[in-house]
């Protein structure tokens, strides 16, 4: 058999049924391959960086690992920016690059780039496939890496003579990786002082991160927290582990969180913290986070905990195994130590409603007839009842996003968190609708990062996807025009540009192009780009002078933040 | 402080490459490494000498833990263990100075290796402390060149056995 076809024998059986990418010579018998392959889609992105967003939105949405493949050199560079996203934020994610002939490799030949020197930093692995003979045993391992203990990215480069070399097919049954055995079970003992901790607590709360969706521990987080009524706050990449409609949820905390989740994190007396990385965004400076409190850290990764912020009681395991094994024990307890828990917070619920109602998230109406950012996303929210799969870009947009569209369910958020890639949007949602063929996918974006891969909005119309994006336009690269509004004296530097007629450019892909203006015309703008079958781009013209509020000064403490009332806005 | 890790690896092409750029990469500093087969051809031994205070050292612990190729990873620092470096002197040796440099020698349990005119190729095995001594005495000579190989450390008793089993997954 060819190498090209082990390849795709081998995708097959690890279960993938689509691919994103984009040809080049040294994948050409690849790309032949495919040409009459059955049971595997190949989509055609316009651009590598834009595949592997693809590869992984449907990740993201589906929990399944995303693949993409690019040729080498600048096809393998193009890619990298979303490579090292993905590896940020932790997406299960394959991804194939060409490379010359293995006899050319260290030339300087044509196209050639140094796939594996480049992509080591940012992927939990990579390989290069020196002989054909290797490639099920690799492929079978790439795709165990990715998905297995904490997910991410692994790259494996393929040459083109090994592309071309025929071997005879073995798969391997087993995978044989000494190095690598993730943590599964919790240890009992932490555990048991964990779920202790907590029961002693009077200011418990549980602070949930991006690892429990990945792990798929959405539903023991809820029951955990309902069955103690423990105050539940969320990271933006932890948007959906537990719903915003539930009875626990205070809030997303962090840079631009919830004013009471700021200050509940600052005074809590028990951190719980499940599957987060203690990011800056949301520790804000170090020494002074939540000072009083006793932190325990389930991760599988041990690497994360005591990175940013010492915990002092650790627990390395799968979490949702990890949250049933505390399940199991609490079980064990006596009930009247629930209830006295249960009794003993109330205060602290008394004092998170307390402060919500001194600060509570809010915008000021439009008074100068130019529509409210905040407001866009409150109606989009309120017309698709908090159901839609939301994919964002980066910056003002994506922060107001965390703010006014509250996520129900895991899976349903998609954003880059850890590396604030700008064009994530689009492509995302482009890949999460594929993985989600019924749901309402929709794209919240800002004009600066909607440019950045809008050539993939053709993508949506060839596939007649219905995403619909909704632009938030300010005319501005809205974030960097915040910052210079609060602490460079408004002076402007290379934050503002001009625009392209956004519904021409919708028009131009074969997309539908839709504008609005004023606020009274933003709920019927809504609902008509909801109607529409296809892909739809809402241009909405928002105030370019709002502030995201309120917003935590990078390096300050949480608990110190610029207010909407605040001199310095 | 300084810390001596004692990691085993697979031996693969880019290996030594992941482990160096690890360090690279988050700020950590490499004192020395150095790194060679084992028994088993499949498997190499890495001794890497670092600093930092106990925060660090743990993150580099993890992280390298956190590799794939690599199996085993200990801190033997502050274990029961043997620690040897090799190092190559040459030393000026003309006149009376040959008679001192071959009584360091003899004192020192050293091994000329290298014999001309007007120098003397000497070379020594031992911990840190006594390289150090001898280099000291050395430098009096005068020292024309030095070589060393780096450290490598091995833990007492049983405790470098590695579990080697394979992670298995079903089919
Ligand atoms: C690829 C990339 N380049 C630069 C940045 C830095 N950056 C962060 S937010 C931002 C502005 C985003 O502007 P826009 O997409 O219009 O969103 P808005 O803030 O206006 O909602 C920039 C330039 C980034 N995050 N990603």
């Amino acid at each position: 058999m060819k190498g090209a076809d082990i390849f795709l024998e081998c995708l097959k059986r690890e279960g993938v049924d689509i691919l994103f990418g984009l040809p080049g010579g040294v994948t050409l018998d690849i790309y032949d391959s495919l040409y009459d392959c059955e049971g595997l889609r190949h989509i055609l992105t316009r651009h590598e960086q834009g595949a592997v967003h693809m590869a992984e939105g449907y990740a993201k949405a589906s929990g399944k690992v995303g693949v993409a493949l690019v040729t080498s050199g600048p096809g393998a560079t193009n890619a990298v920016t979303g490579i090292a996203d993905a590896y940020m934020d932790s997406v299960p994610l394959v991804c194939f690059t060409g490379q010359v002939n293995t006899y050319m490799i260290g030339n300087d030949a044509f196209q050639e780039a140094d796939t594996l020197g480049i992509t080591r930093s940012c992927t939990k692995h990579n390989y290069l496939i020196k002989n054909v003979k290797d490639f099920p045993r690799i492929v079978r391992e790439a795709f165990y890496i990715a998905r297995t203990g904490r997910p991410g990215p692994v790259v494996v480069d393929i040459p083109k003579d090994v592309s071309r070399a025929d071997a005879e097919f073995v798969w391997p049954e087993t995978v044989g990786l000494r190095g690598y055995k993730p943590t599964i079970e919790g240890h009992i003992g932490q555990v048991r002082q964990a779920l202790k901790a907590i029961l002693g607590s009077s200011r418990p709360l549980l602070y949930v991160g991006g690892g429990a969706i990945s792990a798929d521990a959405s539903d023991a987080v809820i029951r955990f927290a309902e069955k103690l009524n423990i105050p539940v706050t969320v990271t933006l990449m932890g948007l959906g582990a537990y719903p915003a409609s539930g009875p626990c949820y205070v809030g997303p905390l962090g840079m631009h969180g919830y004013y009471n989740c700021n200050m509940a994190i600052s005074d809590c007396d028990c951190l719980f913290a499940i599957g987060p990385r203690f990011d800056d965004r949301v520790t804000g400076k170090t020494d002074e986070f939540s000072l009083k409190s006793v932190k325990i850290h389930i991760d599988v990764d041990p690497t994360s905990i005591s990175k940013n912020v010492p915990t002092q009681i650790p627990i390395v395991g799968q979490i949702g195994r990890v949250i049933e094994q505390m399940y199991e024990e609490l079980a064990k307890t006596d009930p009247k130590v629930i209830e006295a828990f249960k009794k003993r917070i109330k205060p602290w619920w008394n004092q998170i409603a307390q402060w919500e109602k001194q600060n509570p998230l809010c915008f000021k109406a439009s008074t100068n007839g130019k529509v409210k950012p905040q407001f866009a996303i409150q109606k989009l929210w309120e017309v698709t009842k908090g159901d839609a799969v939301v994919a964002t870009d980066v910056g003002q947009h994506q922060m107001w996003a965390m703010q006014y569209y509250r996520v129900n369910h895991p899976r349903h958020f998609l954003t880059s968190g850890g590396l604030g890639t700008m064009g994530f949007g689009l492509p995302a949602a482009i890949g999460a609708q594929f993985a989600k063929p019924d749901k309402l996918v929709v794209c919240i974006s800002g004009d600066g990062s909607l440019q950045m891969n809008i050539q993939e909005l053709v993508v949506a119309v060839e596939h007649k996807l219905p995403i619909k994006v909704m632009l938030i336009n300010n005319g501005a690269h809205g974030m960097v025009t915040q910052w210079q509004r609060f602490f460079y004296k408004r002076r402007y530097s290379a934050s503002q540009f001009m625009q392209p007629d956004w519904v021409k450019l919708a028009d131009a892909y074969g997309a539908r192009g839709l504008r609005v203006e004023k606020p009274e015309d933003m709920e019927a703008g809504i609902r008509e780009m909801l109607k529409v079958s296809g892909p739809v781009l809402l241009d909405v013209k928002v105030d370019p002078e709002e502030d995201v509020f309120p917003m935590v000064p990078a390096g300050g403490a949480v608990n110190k933040m610029i207010l909407p009332e605040s001199p310095l806005s | 402080m300084k810390h001596t890790i004692s990691a085993l690896v697979e031996n693969e092409f880019g290996v030594l490459a992941r482990v160096a750029n690890m360090f690279a990469a988050r700020g950590y500093n490499i004192e020395c490494l150095t790194v060679a087969e084992t028994l088993d051809p499949t498997v190499s031994h890495m001794t890497i000498v670092t600093s930092g205070d106990d925060k660090i050292i743990e993150q580099i612990l993890k992280q390298l833990n956190k590799l794939i190729n690599v199996i085993k990873v200990s801190d033997v620092t502050e274990t029961d263990h043997v620690e040897r470096e090799l190092v190559l002197i040459k030393v000026a040796a003309e006149g009376d100075r040959r008679a001192e440099a071959l009584r360091l020698v003899e004192i020192f349990r050293a091994k000329v290796v290298d014999v001309s005119p007007d120098s003397l190729m000497i070379e020594i095995t031992g911990d840190e402390n006594k390289l150090r001594a001898v280099i000291e005495l050395f430098k009096n000579l005068g020292i024309r060149e030095i070589v060393r190989t780096g450290k490598v450390a091995m833990q007492r008793s049983q405790k470098t056995k590695a579990a080697r089993k394979p992670v298995e997954e079903a089919a």
